[in-house]
């Protein structure tokens, strides 16, 4: 059984969404099995990485059929890590969505689709296979078109359409990437594929095969000039969806570019440069959307963009310490992100708007809540023992020692703005005076819903404040494993014979 | 639709195409056929029925929501591919068989329950579909 063990994550996910599709009408129902199997599957989780970390890198290969042919699942310390990170937030969302999305909007079966879409997730994060992996991204598109537009409201639809559309173009890409490769090579499994792309004599169009492929996640994860369907969408659903989407969607994409690029196309200066530009704009294009909005969300919708930039210096670099310096940040954006936009969804219940300008007074009336808003706030900017800090320092020394000072100039001036748009927007919304908000008449303000609403509301951003408080404070820990991380990532032949000797002694 | 060659024919229709599709999943595991084909197949006898019949009574003879058939079929889906992991700790989806052959049915294996799930599966989202449809119109 223990070599089955990386599979439990994303079976358990599976049996969930199909046990809840049986309580299709019993929305308390939902609400419990929900909570309850993900803390479950949070357990798993961490059962199954303390096993990676303690044994290696493991692979199952799906029905018995060996490695080059059949559907590799394979675990290593960043898969693992990712799977962890998913269920911590899935978790938390998971708490949040029973007590802050309405049941008008349960009742169309939000939670089934919900669970599909993290076994979505889960699937990408595991798959040793290319095009098993766009399987997994369908599975986690078509569950995200479903969330975003469960309620219906004309807002929901505009912001869906513009999400799907290129979210769709996106996957055709994909697709047509993974075909060509299929033409070039004769092969699916990403490790087979890493040893014959090197091979592969047409270099030109493997080059074009990594331009397609770039472009294909670059959608996807948000990178310039492909952002804008992100923050035209994310504002517009429930907060817990805008949070599930925010922490995790867009890192699946980079996810799978680390994955890539680190694994099949590597040695390739040209595309190292092309990151490079993108993930530089990429940092300034966020940075100053999110200067000039007045939405909260939409503010944060910008700071996914721009913060994307980073983990992608980071691969851009193509340096061990960038690399680990990229994923801390990554680690550290997923459980930001979510926090935040529950944040948002926080605010939004007790007063009734998104809007900065009509917002104020919060920390007048609700110290204890503002002190808790602190703290991922200000992670968010880096300020020291938060847990923004420890990856740009990574990230910064390895601009030193790769000499490229406008990733470096890029890294501060974009942290700078983050930090001004933070601090307007806690001045605006914690500090300046009250502002008379007319009463929205049936409206579910906080103050108005009952007790256990309260909790499941207020509960799960502690929970992620603590996770970040700990990736602050316990720095070290999380350097060792993203510094594990880059070394398995730049050491591709250790990934390689993990899978494709696995199968020979199976044989 | 109110005729009555339709409706008569109906009548006898629904079992034969149900039959039919039945035919269609056991065939599937070498030959043209499935799951996914004899779904639709399986849908299609529903629909002429509620064609001939109206939707309400194709509702009062199926008795349930089709959509129940939904996570039945991925259920027994999920089951099949769980088994050699539960029974014989061999990877998840590894095909099991049984060592002789079932009259009429041919060699058994964890494949065809999941061809079975699959079956459901497309039943039921094609009739939720069409009848919301058809509901609303």
């Amino acid at each position: 059984m223990t070599q089955q063990i990386i599979l439990y994550p994303l079976l358990l996910q599976l049996l969930l969404a199909i046990l809840l599709m049986f309580f299709w009408n019993k929305i308390k129902a939902q609400r419990v099995i929900s909570m309850v199997g993900s803390a479950i599957h949070l357990v798993v989780s961490i059962v199954v990485f303390a096993y990676i970390w303690n044994n290696g890198t493991q692979t199952l290969q799906a029905g018995s059929w060996e490695a080059p042919f059949g559907i590799t699942f394979i675990a290593d310390t960043f898969a693992i890590t990712m799977v962890l990170l998913t269920s911590i937030a899935g978790f938390a969302v998971s708490v949040f969505s029973a007590g802050s999305v309405i049941s008008g909007r349960l009742k169309f079966g939000y939670f089934p689709i919900y669970h599909f879409l993290l076994l979505g997730l889960t699937g990408a994060f595991l798959t040793g296979d290319i095009f098993n992996l766009y399987v997994w991204f369908e599975i986690i598109i078509i569950s995200s078109f479903v969330l975003i537009t469960i309620g219906g409201e004309k807002a929901q639809l505009e912001g869906a359409v513009k999400y799907f559309t290129l979210n769709f173009l996106a996957s055709m890409i994909f697709l047509t990437a993974i075909a060509v490769l299929y033409g070039l090579t004769g092969s699916l499994n990403m490790a087979d594929l890493a040893n014959k792309v090197a091979a592969v004599e047409n270099r030109a169009l493997v080059e074009i095969t990594a331009i397609l492929f770039l472009i294909g996640f670059g959608i996807k994860s948000a990178l310039f000039p492909l952002y804008y369907w992100l923050p035209a969408s994310y504002h517009t659903p429930p907060s817990a969806v805008s949070a599930i989407f925010g922490g995790l969607l867009t890192k699946v994409g980079v996810y799978a570019l680390i994955r890539v690029f680190t694994l099949i196309f590597v040695e390739d200066v040209f595309l190292d440069q092309i990151l490079l530009v993108l993930a530089i704009f990429t940092l300034f294009s966020g940075a100053l959307g999110a200067l000039v909005q007045n939405n909260i969300r939409k503010i944060f919708s910008y700071l996914i963009i721009s913060h994307i930039g980073y983990m992608i210096i980071g691969l851009g670099m193509y340096t061990e310490v960038a690399i680990a310096g990229g994923v801390f940040y990554l680690i550290h954006d997923i459980m930001i992100k979510t926090n935040l936009f529950m944040v948002s969804g926080l605010i939004y219940r007790i007063k009734g708007s998104n809007s900065m300008r009509a917002l104020g007074g919060f920390y007048a009336n609700y110290p204890k809540l503002s002190l808790l808003i602190f703290i991922p706030l200000f992670s968010l900017i880096g300020i020291p023992p938060l847990s923004g800090f420890w990856p740009k320092i990574s990230l910064i020394t390895a601009t030193f020692n790769s000499e490229s000072y406008w990733s470096l100039a890029a890294i501060i001036f974009a942290s700078f703005l983050t930090l001004v748009v933070i601090a307007k927007l806690w001045a605006e919304v914690f500090w300046k005076d009250a502002q008379e908000i007319p009463e929205r008449p049936r409206f579910r303000y906080f103050h108005k819903v009952k007790n256990i609403k309260r909790v499941e509301m207020v509960v799960p951003i502690i929970f992620l404040s603590l996770v970040t408080l700990y990736i602050g404070f316990g720095a070290e820990h999380v350097q060792t494993l993203s510094a594990r991380i880059a070394s398995e990532l730049m050491d591709s032949q250790q990934y390689i014979d993990a899978v494709l000797n696995n199968s020979q002694i199976t044989e | 639709m109110k005729t009555l060659i339709l409706k008569t024919a109906s009548a006898y229709l629904l079992p034969v195409l149900l039959v039919f599709s039945v035919f269609i999943l056991l065939r599937g595991h070498y030959l043209p056929g499935g799951g996914f084909v004899g779904g639709l197949i399986a849908a299609i006898a529903f629909v002429l029925h509620a064609f001939a019949n109206g939707l309400k009574n194709t509702k009062g003879l199926l008795q349930f929501h089709p959509g129940f058939l939904m996570p039945v079929g991925l259920g027994l889906a999920f089951l099949s591919g769980l088994a050699p992991v539960l029974g014989f700790d061999d990877p998840f989806m590894t095909g099991l068989w049984l060592p002789y052959d079932v009259p009429v049915l041919g060699s058994v294996g964890s494949a065809l329950f999941f061809d079975i799930g699959v079956y459901f599966v497309v039943i039921g989202v094609t009739l939720t579909i069409i009848f919301t449809i058809s509901e609303s119109a």
